[in-house]
């Protein structure tokens, strides 16, 4: 049906696809959960907070596992080189991740004081840590990732965690931090009643610029401080994968694709204007546009992110020749194509009852609905 | 030289996580199907007795399943934090059915079970029923695409061995999907969910009969499980007899070791029932046989033989030497000397790669290997006899134990005296933990029966890890057994918390403890 080099490329925008679906979805409910303690102040106003996300973070959170499921299907060196090297940054967003799913169902199954506040704790810490190591990953990539493929193209990365946790990295896992904070703030203001709805909308408000800001310091110094990579070598799309085949070189920076198709620049100006206009949405009350434009602005960050690496996914900062890319790290032109057909039929329905279900549970979560609702609400 | 610690921790981390991982797992597949069963009732006869023990139960489900996606999400991550080697090798093949289950099955799980808990006076009726029947369609679905992608380590069809892309690569997909282990497995590993879920169900309102509390709800809790169980009960044991049939060399080997079947007899095997195997003179101390059992379980015939495990390994040491040929043809070709000729002789004996690929636990040069090192890689090629040997007897006790449970259960609910048998609720009771007994032992039977394969003659567990240390991985194990201990402690509170208080934590003013002494008396 499609020749190897167009299912490649297919599969780069399916795994953009599925980033931006987990942004979304899930960025809503870390976002929400990661605030509980700062906007809720009382018992009842945390458990609005929680049940404004009660009936579908769990849904939401599949995206992660879907698009990581895909990475291991449509990339599996990708999945074993990046999973493996960043060993403890990949645990801590497990260990963390551990703390939702846990603390949702659990944190108002018993009626005590401490019981409950160390459960939004744990919700909150769960929820901030992955939204950060995210960011702090992806700024990574920029820079370059030592590691190497040995003779049997098993990937040995030579790097610590502690050198993750680089300024230039910090900076974006901030930025992906407000990021998704944005998203559940807009979220909050338009699904939770009562004081949390006004402390809501005053964080959507802050946070707009705040993101804005973070996005032109990691830009700026991504386009003055920070070397790019490009394949030296000419790409063969329909090759056997072997990123060992190619030769790259460091280039000034990573700007190369955005002086081929200047086209790419609207996409870093709306990656900052969105953030904005979704403040202005926040601040005026109109919630439903703020929400859309947050959104908006996750999908065009994410784009504009994998344009900007595009066609590395991975380079490699030590061994310049074993950086992944993504005419060099997919599975076989069969797999991606099975796939395909599988993500073409099924994510159309996956997203007909993910609408169908937002939309019976479409309601502004009141203090008195909570109050009423003790026993089978969150 | 890869360090044998790392790899012996990793096989640790691997197998306290999916066991921990599987003790809530079997629990979502059957409740899951009995939450539908008892909603389907309660939407046919309008009774409210249904629709609580649907809400009841599902609180009870509730607590267990986030516990289950907690612990599923490390078996997602796992393969690439610490078997990165393994994922480069076969995620061409095995990360299609992890992707699929994503997107076809966990997606519409974990949609729908937040519709079964927030939607009861969102949806209709018959919407909610849909929902949750859609639940426990889902769970089993993802069951059904976790259990191909194992099946394909067991048993691993529809792929070859790419020498450009240093992997195996898949050639059809249908073959995947049809593998007979993954089908026969799919079924046994649903069903023994299904009589978790039922015992489970029969245990606790058991519980509530032996404390005279809430008698109507329990009484009819318990029928549908115990029908329920009945038919699960007997599928396991029906389907866990056809996983005897021996498909790939794996298999047989597997075969071999459960039944302590040291050396190949002639047609029809005895069945050892018990002994002690002894690995050292390779016979098995004070075995108790029936003549021509195991023959007839093995390959429903009278006159075809069980390989015994001595001619396992003559045939391993074979298949390591045409590895080693298939080893030294693979660094030519890599190395340089693509030549039509070497391409030609390495696709005769690729097959055998994973057989080389044995010795790299004895030495680097593979195609430099002694003969003392092809003897120990053939050894290897057996797990240890008795884990296997006592594991099985131990999971096949507990199931004919449950199967006498449901039988006694299905037979009192029909007379009507279930409420007045005292033993049976104590028997029900206390047969509480034999699900969980039995699913960890069936699985170790099946993973560590694996072994020294990840998957199964291709790739050697040894050479399947990520590049670690052995720190590293102390300190994640470490990392992985205090959160799971403490969740699971917690977890364990709240079970028992809310199943003290039965149908009263619904809070609807029906039940036991609502009721004030007045009426309690009466």
């Amino acid at each position: 049906m499609f020749d190897y080099e167009t299912l490649r490329l297919v599969w780069w925008l399916l795994v953009g696809v599925l980033l931006i679906g987990f942004a979304i979805a899930d960025g809503m409910d870390l976002g929400t959960a990661m605030m509980i303690p700062v906007l809720g102040k009382t018992d009842t106003e945390r458990r609005v907070i929680i049940n404004t996300i009660g009936p579908h973070w769990d849904g939401n959170q599949v995206w992660l596992i879907t698009a990581g499921g895909a990475i291991f299907a449509a990339w599996p060196l990708v999945y074993a080189t990046a999973f493996s090297g960043f060993y403890w940054a990949m645990l801590l967003v497990l260990f963390a991740l551990f703390f939702r799913p846990v603390g949702f169902e659990y944190r108002s199954k018993k009626d005590s004081v401490a019981w409950r506040r160390n459960w939004d704790y744990a919700l909150a810490v769960g929820s901030f840590v992955p939204s950060l190591v995210f960011g702090v990953a992806f700024g990574n990539l920029f820079l370059g990732v030592p590691f190497y493929f040995d003779e049997f193209t098993r990937p040995i990365y030579t790097g610590s965690f502690w050198a993750l946790l680089n300024p230039f990295a910090i900076v974006c896992g901030l930025a992906s931090v407000a990021m998704l904070a944005l998203q559940g703030a807009t979220w909050l203001q338009m699904r939770a009643g009562g004081e949390v709805q006004g402390r809501a909308q005053a964080m959507a408000t802050l946070l707009g610029p705040v993101l804005a800001v973070l996005l032109a310091v990691a830009g700026a110094w991504l386009y003055y401080g920070i070397p790019g990579y490009e394949i030296s070598s000419t790409v063969v799309g329909d090759a056997p994968s072997n990123p060992l085949s190619k030769t790259v070189t460091t280039t000034d920076n990573w700007f190369g694709n955005y002086t081929a198709y200047p086209i790419l620049w609207a996409l870093v100006a709306a990656s900052v204007a969105l953030p904005i206009l979704t403040s202005l949405m926040a601040k005026m009350g109109k919630s439903g546009f703020a929400f859309t434009l947050s959104s908006l602005a996750i999908a065009s960050i994410i784009l504009m992110t994998g344009f900007t690496l595009f066609p590395f996914v991975m380079p490699s900062s030590t061994n310049l020749a074993s950086a992944l890319t993504l005419w060099d790290a997919t599975s076989s032109a069969l797999t991606l194509e099975i796939m395909f057909w599988v993500a073409l039929f099924f994510v159309p329905i996956i997203l007909g009852y993910t609408f169908w279900g937002y939309y019976k549970m479409w309601r502004r979560i009141e203090p008195e609905f909570i109050e009423q609702n003790s026993v089978s609400n969150y | 030289m890869i360090s044998e610690s790392v790899v012996e921790l990793s096989r640790w981390q691997f197998a306290i996580t999916a066991m921990y991982h599987f003790l809530f797992v079997p629990l979502t597949l059957g409740l899951s199907f009995l939450l539908a069963i008892m909603e389907s009732v309660y939407v046919m006869t309008g009774k409210q007795i249904y629709r609580d023990m649907t809400k009841f139960w599902g609180k009870l489900f509730g607590i267990n399943f986030a516990l289950g996606v907690t612990t599923g999400l490390t078996m997602e991550f796992q393969f690439g934090t610490n078997w990165a080697y393994y994922s480069h090798y076969v995620g061409d093949v095995f990360g299609a059915p992890l992707a699929i289950e994503g997107l076809v099955a966990f997606f519409l799980e974990s949609t729908m079970i937040g519709l079964f808990f927030f939607g009861w006076d969102r949806l209709s009726k018959v919407q909610h029923l849909a929902v949750t029947w859609l639940v426990a369609l889902g769970s089993n679905f993802s069951a059904l695409w976790i259990l191909i992608a194992n099946g394909w380590m067991q048993n691993p069809v529809g792929a070859y061995f790419n020498f450009e892309t240093m992997r195996m690569e898949m050639d059809s997909f249908t073959e995947v999907l049809l593998n007979p282990v993954a089908q026969v497995k799919f079924v046994h590993t649903v069903s023994a969910g299904y009589v978790t879920g039922a015992i489970f169900v029969l245990a606790v309102s058991s519980y509530f009969m032996l404390r005279n509390r809430d008698i109507p709800f329990a009484r009819r809790s318990f029928a549908i499980a115990s029908a329920f169980g009945l038919a699960s009960a007997i599928s396991v044991i029906v389907l866990g007899d056809e996983s005897g049939y021996e498909v790939g060399e794996v298999q047989k080997v597997k075969l071999a070791a459960i039944e302590a079947e040291w050396e190949t007899h002639p047609a029809p095997a005895a069945f050892t029932v018990v002994g002690l195997p002894n690995e050292e003179t390779m016979t098995t101390d004070y075995a108790l046989k029936i003549p021509g059992a195991l023959g007839l379980i093995a390959t429903r015939s009278l006159d075809e033989e069980v390989t015994g495990i001595k001619d396992l390994v003559a045939h391993a040491e074979d298949r390591i030497r045409n590895g080693i040929v298939a080893y030294g043809l693979l660094e030519k070709l890599r190395n340089g000397e693509d030549t039509p000729e070497n391409r030609a002789a390495f696709s005769e004996v690729s097959v055998d790669l994973g057989y080389g690929l044995l010795l790299k636990r004895y030495t680097e040069e593979v195609v430099d290997a002694t003969e003392e090192q092809i003897k120990l890689a053939a050894r290897d090629t057996i797990p240890k006899v008795a884990p296997m040997f006592w594991t099985f007897r131990v999971m096949v006790g507990a199931g004919f134990t449950m199967l006498l449970l449901f039988v006694l259960a299905f037979v009192f609910t029909a007379k009507r005296k279930v409420v007045q048998t005292r033993w049976l609720q104590w028997f029900a009771l206390l047969s509480l933990p034999l699900p969980w007994i039995a699913s960890e032992m069936g699985w170790f039977v099946a993973e560590f029966g694996r072994q020294p394969w990840a998957i199964g003659e291709i790739l050697p567990t040894y050479v399947a890890t990520s590049h670690l240390t052995e720190t590293d991985l102390w300190m994640s194990l470490a990392g992985f057994i205090g959160l799971y201990t403490l969740f699971l402690v917690i977890e364990i509170y709240l079970m028992v918390k809310y199943i003290r208080k039965g149908p009263s934590a619904l809070q609807t003013g029906r039940y036991h403890f609502e009721q004030n002494t007045a009426t309690q008396g009466a």
